[in-house]
């Protein structure tokens, strides 16, 4: 008997049960199929504005700064801007993603990188898949378009929202992706991010930029791009 | 075979604990997480339904959980990941040395995991001559000293900011000597510079689990450092260790979930990063693993389903049961002899490596039920350490004269009769000798109790000797 | 209302004295049964002993069941039992349907049983309304939540409500009130090096507050404080919060010698 067969035969022993018993299968298929929705907080639900309010309130909570844009050609300088603000080098690195490609990067003064960081980059930017109002949580997903790597290894993350992708909570982002991915598939990596990274395994004591990002600063498009 | 433990000698460890001068003055920050709970917990008004829904998911999946691992490992494979079984700890060990040796490894960068701490994985990887590099802070911190955690959130809660600095200073040898480590952000920043590093150049990073999604097969972190995202993003080989009970049903099931997981844990509504992995990388994706590899450990689980302490397995190792513990406040982690402490580990240690010996736990409890009334999973702690106790009861595991008192009183406590012969005497005779100091500096066989503390002298005569007194008869 | 009236709507309480009080400390059990005939109960005492808690929380099964039985039988004819401890009214109230959960007639006697079983200060507030009482004493208090009591039958509002009642008294919050003190029962000798290091903190924060005397509703709880503050010299008194609420403090304070006895 292989290690796996030993372990469904304990667990069914422990559970009295046999491994054909239709009313379970049916139960587990069924849950796996509609995955119910539980209790759903009302922090995060309300209209547009509201929802936007709130991820703010709930994201500045951790230390995330968050701008809004009027629209997505503004980025640019809006970043540019940021850095020249904090005494940070004019560069910045981000993947494939047409939406931030097609932003006039070459109206700064920004030296731009592009694809996947290997650890000497500064600053980064990302376009998030969506954000949660609930939490003041952005949902970022793995592939060329937005690799993972920048939203870990430089000291500074920029992330550009479009406002209509700022949902209530995180079920609507599982739904999205749902959409997105199809059921059940989702892509290598899902990076759900509230606030620069952080430690507080010295006395206690909070620190940013344990790992990842020192700081997180999120753009908020309002207009369509 | 699970890694050693110093559990039966508890009692010496207590002692060992409380005169500890540095431990002692290191202790009170374990109390900083019951504000940031109990406001957290205040700021939500749905929590505490939250609790009730997270332990129904909990409930449901357990009861049909060979039919979740199968739905779990079917998605898995499909989305291009391996997945092995492990009944114990040598089979875990075994499996992930056979997937390092397979890629040669020699660098194992690892995100924090209570399970690698159960099956003792980083002497094994020693043993091998692989480095397994921690990378969680606070487990980085404990690795250079040596030690094992004695919190599951906080592994160095523990150890002062003193500490730290005399260890950088010891084990960076190729820095500057003369650097300025005087504040904590200094020491952060040299740990983050020197496990970049290790993050870079690791071959295998091996990551806990704090979910198993059956919908996606997608595992998933919650950390707030990012060294579980840069241990799994960059080596070409990502190893998932977890246990059987990890497995949740759906992605809106661990949302429910997550909602007190942080919350009880720390007191943050979402912890900085919640990090989905499903299988290796995709074509296309310009990073993330070659290879994705889960490691589903029984180690007693599937036995425990079921059964008396079957409650237990809902635990998802938030932590709030030992930062609000009266006894892990007194004498901290280490103490409790294992890899897991306070009131969930005075539950869990005897079911992983049996009651004999790790039967000292679940007796030193006063049952203050405070575990109980925080525990998001509305585990019934003192209720499944009581059980505990009546298993060794039943298998005279307890201490001789302990139990020879205790069946004493039991016998005079049901012969009410006797009982008043018993004590009427007694009584009257203590408190004639107590009278002139009210009290005793020294009881026989309680010196527990008068080593540290008087006892008040009994009144005299019983309150049911002075009732029958007062009003003629009793009923 | 005539007194035959009376006599027919009076409530029949079951003094539950608990074993520490019998033994140690009677004047807390006369001070309960002042209380509950100043609110109009026929209190009676049936013969007993002691309500399982040692050796249910032993493991211990069998003899807690057989205690537990006895304890029913002897209450049998109350409306109510009512317990000077938190910790024992929580042992009857919630965990005597639990020792019978393998059989279903003594389950049902059990629960019947358990519906009647209360802790002093909230039988009084929250069963027969009692929002004063008519005692005094002079003196600056701090209040110790039991953990049974407090955990398991939600007494914390009750016994405040009546001490702020109590002419004279000034009560004073306790750091940490909600906080075991370590007794635990038999934990407090058989674990007794850590149970005194928890009993020294609470100590510490009884002292803190400045306040000349401590009170508890469990006894257990009390001769566990009272040990460790008068084994380091503190000045604190302990009593039972029975005792001030029913004005009958002329007995000396827990572990302390009568007047005129040297010290």
């Amino acid at each position: 008997m292989s290690a796996r067969d030993e372990i469904f035969a304990s667990i069914r022993r422990s559970l009295a049960v046999g491994p054909v018993d239709a009313p379970r299968r049916d139960a587990v298929a069924a849950r796996l199929a509609q995955a119910p929705v539980g209790i759903v907080p009302r922090r995060g639900q309300g209209e547009a504005a509201e929802r936007l309010a709130t991820f703010r309130s709930e994201a500045e909570r951790v230390q995330t700064t968050v701008a809004e844009v009027a629209a997505a050609a503004a980025v640019p300088a809006k970043i540019a801007g940021y850095l020249r603000e904090n005494n940070l080098p004019a560069t910045l690195r981000f993947g494939d993603d047409n939406r931030l490609a097609d932003m006039p990067w070459g109206a700064t003064a920004l030296e731009i990188a592009r694809g996947p960081s290997e650890g000497d980059d500064l600053n980064a930017v990302s376009a998030a898949f969506a954000a949660v109002a609930e939490t003041g949580t952005l949902a970022l997903v793995s592939g060329p378009d937005n690799p993972t790597t920048l939203n870990f290894l430089p000291d500074n993350h920029f992330v550009v929202l479009f406002a209509e992708d700022l949902v209530a909570d995180m079920e609507s982002v599982f739904a999205k992706l749902r959409l997105a991915c199809g059921s059940g598939a989702l892509p290598r990596t899902v990076n759900f991010i509230t606030g620069p990274s952080r430690s507080a395994d010295i006395e206690q004591t909070l620190l940013l930029g344990a790992h990842g990002p020192r700081r997180l600063h999120v753009m908020v498009v309002k207009g369509r791009s | 075979m699970s890694v050693a433990s110093t559990t039966p000698r508890f009692k010496d460890n207590v002692h060992d604990a409380l005169n500890d001068q540095r431990l002692q003055g290191a202790l009170p920050h374990a109390r900083n997480f019951i504000g940031r709970r109990a406001d957290a917990a205040a700021r939500l008004p749905e929590f505490d339904a939250l609790r009730d829904s997270a332990r129904a998911i909990k409930d449901h999946t357990l009861a049909h959980l060979d039919l979740y691992l199968e739905a779990y490992e079917r998605k898995v494979v499909e989305a291009g990941g391996h997945v092995h079984y492990a009944r114990d700890s040598d089979e875990a060990v075994a499996i992930i040395l056979g997937v390092c040796k397979a890629r040669d490894a020699r660098v194992v960068t690892k995100g924090k995991s209570m399970v690698s701490e159960e099956i003792g994985l980083n002497a094994a990887l020693e043993r091998e001559g692989i480095v397994a590099v921690e990378t969680d802070l606070g487990e980085y911190v404990i690795q250079l000293r040596g030690e094992a955690p004695s919190h599951i959130i906080a592994p160095a809660i523990h150890v002062t900011r003193d500490d730290i600095e005399a260890d950088f200073r010891r084990l960076h040898r190729d820095l500057p000597p003369d650097r300025d480590l005087s504040r904590p952000e200094q020491l952060l920043g040299e740990a983050r510079a020197i496990l970049r590093d290790r993050f870079l150049s690791a071959d295998v990073g091996l990551t806990g689990a704090n979910f198993l999604v059956a919908e996606t097969g997608t595992s998933i972190i919650v950390t707030n450092e990012g060294n579980g995202d840069l241990t799994q993003t960059l080596p070409k080989v990502h190893i998932v260790l977890a246990s059987l009970e990890k497995i949740t049903p759906t992605l809106n099931d661990v949302a429910q979930i997550l909602r007190v997981l942080g919350r009880s844990a720390t007191g943050q509504d979402m912890s900085v990063y919640t990090t989905l992995s499903t299988g290796p990388r995709r074509a296309g994706d310009p990073d993330g693993p070659e290879e994705y590899h889960v490691v589903l450990l029984d180690n007693g689980r599937s036995a425990t389903l079921g059964g008396p302490f079957a409650e237990m397995l809902r635990c998802i190792r938030c932590g709030a049961c030992m930062n609000h513990c009266p006894v892990y406040h007194a004498v901290g982690g280490h103490a409790y002899g294992w890899v897991y402490p306070g009131p969930m580990g005075a539950v869990l240690t005897p079911l992983l490596i049996g009651v004999a010996e790790g039967g000292q736990l679940p007796n030193a409890s006063t049952f203050c039920g405070r575990c109980e009334a925080v525990c998001p999973m509305r585990i019934p702690l003192p209720k499944l350490m009581r059980r505990w106790r009546e298993r060794e009861f039943e298998r005279r595991l307890s201490p001789p004269l302990a139990r020879a008192g205790l069946r004493l009183w039991a016998f005079f406590a049901k012969r009410p009769a006797l009982y008043r012969l018993a004590v009427e005497p007694t009584m009257r005779a203590l408190g004639l000798i107590g009278r002139r100091r009210g009290r005793f500096a020294w009881l026989p066989l309680a010196g527990g109790w008068t080593r540290g503390r008087d006892f008040a002298a009994p009144q005299g005569a019983t309150f049911q000797s002075r009732w029958r007194a007062k009003s003629g008869a009793v009923k | 209302m005539s007194e035959s009236q009376a006599a027919k709507t009076q409530l029949r309480v079951g003094l539950f004295v608990t074993c520490l009080v019998d033994l140690f400390r009677p004047s807390v059990g006369f001070a309960a049964v002042k209380l509950l005939e100043d609110a109009g109960c026929k209190v009676v005492v049936p013969a007993q002993t002691c309500c399982g808690q040692p050796a249910f929380n032993s493991g211990d099964r069998a003899d807690a069941q057989a205690i537990a039985r006895r304890t029913i039988d002897a209450f049998a004819g109350c409306d109510y039992v009512v317990a000077p401890s938190g910790s024992c009214a929580g042992m009857l109230a919630k965990h005597y349907p639990e020792l019978f959960a393998d059989e279903p007639d003594m389950a049902i006697k059990a629960a019947a049983f358990s519906a009647k079983c209360y802790e002093l200060t909230s039988f009084l507030v929250d069963k027969l309304g009692v929002t004063s009482v008519a005692a005094r004493f002079s003196g600056v208090a701090a209040y110790h939540d039991s953990c049974s009591g407090l955990r398991e039958l939600g007494v914390h509002d009750q016994p405040r409500k009546l001490l702020a009642s109590v002419e004279g008294l000034r009560l004073v919050e306790l750091d940490e009130a909600d906080v075991c003190c370590g007794f635990g029962g038999a934990f407090a000798v058989k674990y007794g090096e850590l149970s005194d290091a928890i009993v020294a903190r609470k100590s510490d924060k009884i002292v803190a507050t400045g306040a000349d005397t401590l009170l508890a509703g469990d006894l257990g709880c009390l001769m566990n404080m009272a040990g460790k503050l008068q084994r380091t010299g503190k000045p604190v008194k302990a009593r039972h919060v029975a005792e001030v609420l029913a004005g009958m403090t002329d007995a000396p304070a827990i572990g302390e010698p009568a007047e005129g006895e040297a010290k």
